[in-house]
């Protein structure tokens, strides 16, 4: 087999399509003239757009969709160029990392729709008048969700090259463009293709929160899913949402089978092990463009070219060898900096305190502080709820592979869902029932986010070693004792991975599951959340900043003291080699 | 391959290479390393592990410095990695998404030879080096010999006057490796390889035998040429060749006796006192040892060469365990032969907690390390004590790693010694009361 392969890549042969390249081309075209319709807009003038931005015929749903995917698009590629160039210079550069990694630890936990009050200001002042203005700030929200967690994947990557590799490319004089083509991207893909993929499934969430939004009193509504979602709680139409709902499945499914599964397939081959993994990721689009003749051969220059380009010898004037830090210029150095950055946040600091402090006093904060608390009780108990009941699910359905088959894609699905459109039908219940809104609405928080704690024990239960199951079971251990003893210990590492996402999203939701409205009966529950989002609508930039710096401030809290040490206790205990 | 060049292909002179250790001074790696190599020889670097031969050869292949000395290559001072040197290494180093087509292109590509030129040369170490078929495949799905071999052509490719090799057999099993090794031998005696010379590492000393035609053996901490051996018989060489196994003797004799001479009072063991450096040695497989030194044929003396081969274990790790067992004083190592003391002899027929009992008692005689630990364990009233103290302690005389080792060793065998307990969550050693 090998043999025919390598005839295939020498041998010329007449470049005839073959029943693949039709299938593929009606595939690649759709896109193209998709691409073309649902870009047509951008460029107008606000009032250009139609008055209602969208209307409620279900017909419509595609091209409102189609429009939602492509600020999709446009996030995932901005967020990929920025990783290209963040993780990079903070890997490679010393200096630059003593900054840039503890400002993406922050931005992560900053919680991504406090961001867009004044992003929406900032790029409507850009662009004064025009829907570029507010399509770049729903973009940037996108952005701003998915950016984070995949630079800090690269990051770790290029940080953790293996050495053997590292010394193989110096040794063939790789020259630094060379060596990131060869051997730093292609062992950070599968890693970034994983976290983009992740980030994808948050991205749904923010991309129909940030559609239609008011800051104090600049409305945006532009046309796509979420607005429209806006405008059916606005005329109270039940089935609109059902419709809608309906559509963002299809679309999830689509966007799934023709860009994720595709790039899941592909990054397989930069896997970074020894040998053959027993059953190789798969995707139909995959196979389907690698069986066209005609595509392919198109496509080969346009492949060879990048090559070209990644064979471009040329460096930048970095040390090749990393010097032994120590000699006195080389501290003065380090001292320079650090002075100079101190310098920096120190008035940054000023700047923001002057800032809030000409609106905002003690008790602002010491009730900002409050609502927290009261949205961290939620967190918790949320948390202690979603554990109680996906954790014996996942793990009864992962100890059954044929089901956990079935069950893993669909929870990884439901994790995609944006659970923000399926609100209405939680706030019409609770208005029916006559339910209290501090307690009824916090679920909404934890709708979407749930599911990583279901699909990671899923995946760890179905890891779990078989012999130790059968061990297990051959000294009758049953019971309590099998989940604490056996099972427990044997997925806590996949169980905090779920659980550090599902918290950090739910922080996120409070913002906008703390106040829900349906037509012109409004539920606020007392929370953060409600905060930020009341503040946002109302136009008061000092109360957004207080409330997003404090709730990141929680976020961060969460992090360093829980989900480090769990990690670290993981990594430490329960690892199973 | 003449050797009438007027300047050497590679010339070192007192090459020293230190690193930084725990406690922030630097551990001597390398210590005054002369080297010579001309054109037409394959030259080997013998020495155990931590004899500072592979730091030497990053040296030589420009990927680390060396802190004194000059380093040359045809006359030129090294300076990062040097044209025309190119080097095999132990773990193979292939990049896993590239064909093994793209991994051999990959040196040429980084020289910027375009892209006809590349794929023939490429095409013609494939053949060469025994790939012809493989070219599209990836490296997961070759066997470790396979992979060795696309290591050897991507070298190879791009015609290095000096081959450097880093154990480059010693992650295969022992048929692959002998399959490679006379294939890469055949080659070069038919004047086929693309290469001036060949420089080798390894702690194989059969292998340096069979391939070198010279060879510096390594004595440790620090690294420095203890011996220097020509070998002059012709290729292909027989294990079997009665000069061939005497060289092999003699080699083990000297490099057991090497360290005898230098430190007669710590058994070869590099570092003194609480300083002393310890190798992880399975209790398991020192008791086996024993055993089998004790019973039939050896009755109690063994020459290590023999040894080595009847339990199938490399030198490197037969030195190891024999001068656990002298450090211990259950046995003794002199010119290749490994000899029981009568401890030892009194260890093979004792019951289990015999032995523990045996063992516990020379630990604490004669492993500083164990009997301060247990002085400390005793004299303190809550009859236990952290191990960042001892670990502290180590760090004064050896590197974070060493100090690692050499503490996880104490702890194993203090715990089969039953002498005193070490609690891994807390990080703390405790008297065990057994009542």
């Amino acid at each position: 087999m090998a043999q025919e392969r390598v005839q295939n890549l020498f041998g010329p042969r007449p470049l005839l399509p073959n029943r693949w390249d039709v299938v593929a081309f009606a595939l690649v075209t759709g896109v193209f003239v998709l691409l073309a319709i649902g870009a047509r807009d951008t460029t107008l003038p606000l009032a250009a757009l139609p008055n209602p931005a969208v209307s409620l015929d279900p017909r419509h749903l595609p091209e409102y969709a189609l429009r939602t995917v492509l600020r999709m698009l446009a996030a995932i590629v901005l967020a990929t160029l920025f990783t290209f160039l963040y993780a990079p210079l903070a890997a490679k550069s010393r200096h630059a990392r003593l900054i840039l990694i503890p400002v993406l630890d922050v931005l992560q936990s900053v919680p991504i729709l406090g961001f867009l009050t004044f992003t929406v200001l900032f790029f409507l002042g850009l662009f004064p008048g025009q829907v570029l203005g507010a399509e770049l700030a729903a973009v940037f929200a996108i952005f701003t969700s998915q950016a984070w967690n995949m630079t800090f994947s690269m990051y770790q990557s290029l940080r953790t090259v293996p050495k053997d590799l590292e010394e193989a490319a110096a040794s063939f004089k790789l020259s630094q463009w060379q060596r990131f083509w060869r051997l730093d991207v292609p062992f950070a893909m599968p890693g970034l293709v994983w976290n983009a993929m992740m980030s994808m499934s948050g991205g749904w969430f923010f991309v129909v929160a940030s559609e239609a939004i008011t800051v104090g009193d600049t409305s945006v509504a532009l046309p796509g899913i979420g607005t429209y979602v806006a405008r059916a709680i606005e005329a109270r139409d039940l089935p609109a949402i059902g419709f809608a709902m309906l559509t963002m499945l299809i679309v999830i499914l689509i966007y799934d089978q023709l860009l994720f599964r595709v790039l899941v397939a592909w990054a397989d081959k930069f896997r970074f092990e020894q040998s053959v993994s027993s059953e190789p990721p798969s995707s139909w689009v995959y196979n389907l463009f690698r069986r066209t003749r005609l595509l392919r051969a198109l496509v080969a220059p346009l492949a060879r070219g990048l090559g070209t380009i990644a064979a471009w010898r040329f460096s930048l004037p970095l040390p090749a060898i990393p010097r032994t830090a120590g000699n006195g210029r080389q501290r003065l150095l380090d001292a320079l900096f650090f002075v100079a950055i101190a310098a920096l946040s120190g008035l940054a600091l000023w700047r923001i305190i002057s800032f809030l402090g000409a609106t905002i006093g003690l008790s602002d904060v010491r009730h900002a502080v409050t609502l927290g608390f009261a949205t961290l009780a939620r967190v918790i108990v949320l948390m202690i709820a979603a554990s109680l009941i996906w954790v014996p699910v996942g793990v009864w359905i992962g100890l059954r592979p044929r089901l956990a088959e079935i069950a893993q894609p669909l929870a990884q699905f439901l994790a995609a869902f944006p659970a923000n459109i399926a609100f209405p039908v939680a706030v019409i219940a609770i208005v029916r029932f006559d339910l209290d809104a501090n307690v009824w609405l916090s679920p909404l928080m934890i709708l979407g986010t749930q599911w990583y704690i279901l699909f990671n024990v899923i995946a760890g239960a179905s890891a779990f070693p078989s012999d130790l199951g059968e061990a297990a079971a051959s000294f009758h251990v049953r019971g309590w004792n099998w989940w604490r003893k056996v099972i427990l210990p044997g997925i806590l590492p996949y169980y905090v991975t779920g659980a550090v996402t599902a918290c950090g999203g739910s922080w996120n939701a409070a913002i906008v599951a703390e106040i829900a409205s349906w037509g012109d009966t409004r539920l606020v529950a007392f929370g953060l959340g409600s905060y930020i989002a009341e503040a946002s609508a109302a136009g008061d930039i000092a109360r957004v900043v207080l409330g997003v710096t404090v709730m990141a401030l929680f976020v961060i809290a969460c992090n360093r003291l829980v989900w480090h040490p769990l990690y670290a206790f993981c990594e430490r205990r329960v690892r199973l080699a | 391959m003449t050797s009438s060049a007027p300047a050497p292909l590679l010339r070192l002179s007192g090459i020293t290479r230190s690193f930084p250790k725990g406690s922030g001074d630097d551990i001597l790696v390398l210590d005054n390393v002369d080297l010579r190599i001309e054109r037409g020889e394959i030259v080997g670097l013998l020495g155990r592990s931590g004899s500072g031969k592979s730091t030497l050869l990053r040296i030589i292949a420009g990927l680390i410095t060396a802190s004194h000395g000059t380093a040359q290559y045809r006359g030129q001072d090294i300076n990062g990695p040097p044209d025309g040197v190119a080097m095999v290494f132990q773990s193979f180093a292939l990049f896993p998404w590239l064909t093994v087509l793209e991994n051999v292109e990959l040196g040429l590509e980084a020289l910027g030879i375009d892209e006809t030129e590349r794929r023939r040369r490429a095409l013609a170490a494939i053949d060469l080096i025994g790939l012809d078929g493989f070219e599209s495949a990836f490296p997961k799905e070759l066997s470790g010999g396979m992979r060795q071999r696309v290591g050897f052509a991507r070298a190879l490719v791009v015609h290095p006057d000096l081959l450097l090799m880093d154990e480059p057999f010693s992650a295969l099993d022992v048929l692959t490796a002998e399959t490679l090794r006379t294939d890469l031998i055949d080659l070069w005696i038919e004047g086929r390889l693309p290469i001036a010379s060949a420089l080798m590492v390894t702690h194989n000393i059969e292998e340096a035998v069979l391939m070198c035609d010279r060879l510096l053996i390594f004595q440790s901490n620090p690294g420095r040429v203890a011996a220097e051996i020509k070998i002059t018989l012709p290729h292909p060489r027989n294990r079997l060749d009665p000069i061939f196994r005497q060289l092999v003797d003699s080699i083990y004799a000297r490099m057991t006796e090497r360290r005898e001479q230098r430190q007669p009072s710590h058994e070869g063991i590099p570092g003194s006192g609480v300083g002393m450096v310890l190798n992880m040695v399975s209790t398991n497989v020192l008791s086996g040892l024993i055993e089998a030194v004790a019973g039939a044929p050896y009755q109690g003396k063994a020459d290590l060469p023999e040894l080595a081969q009847a339990l199938q274990m490399e030198a490197d790790e037969m030195f190891h365990l024999a001068e656990t067992l002298q450090l211990l004083r259950l046995g003794d190592v002199s010119e290749g032969d490994l000899r029981l003391s009568e401890a030892g002899k009194r260890f093979s027929g004792l019951d289990t907690d015999g032995r523990k009992r045996l063992f516990a008692d020379h630990l604490v005689a004669y492993v500083p390390l164990i009997g301060l630990i247990k002085r400390v364990l005793d004299e303190r009233p809550s009859h236990s004590a952290p191990a960042a103290r001892f670990r502290n302690e180590l760090e004064d005389y050896m590197s974070e790693d060493y100090a690692e080792e050499t503490l996880s060793t104490v702890i194993s065998w203090a715990r089969y010694g039953e002498i005193f307990a070490y609690d891994e969550h807390l990080e703390q050693f405790s008297l065990e009361n057994p009542h």
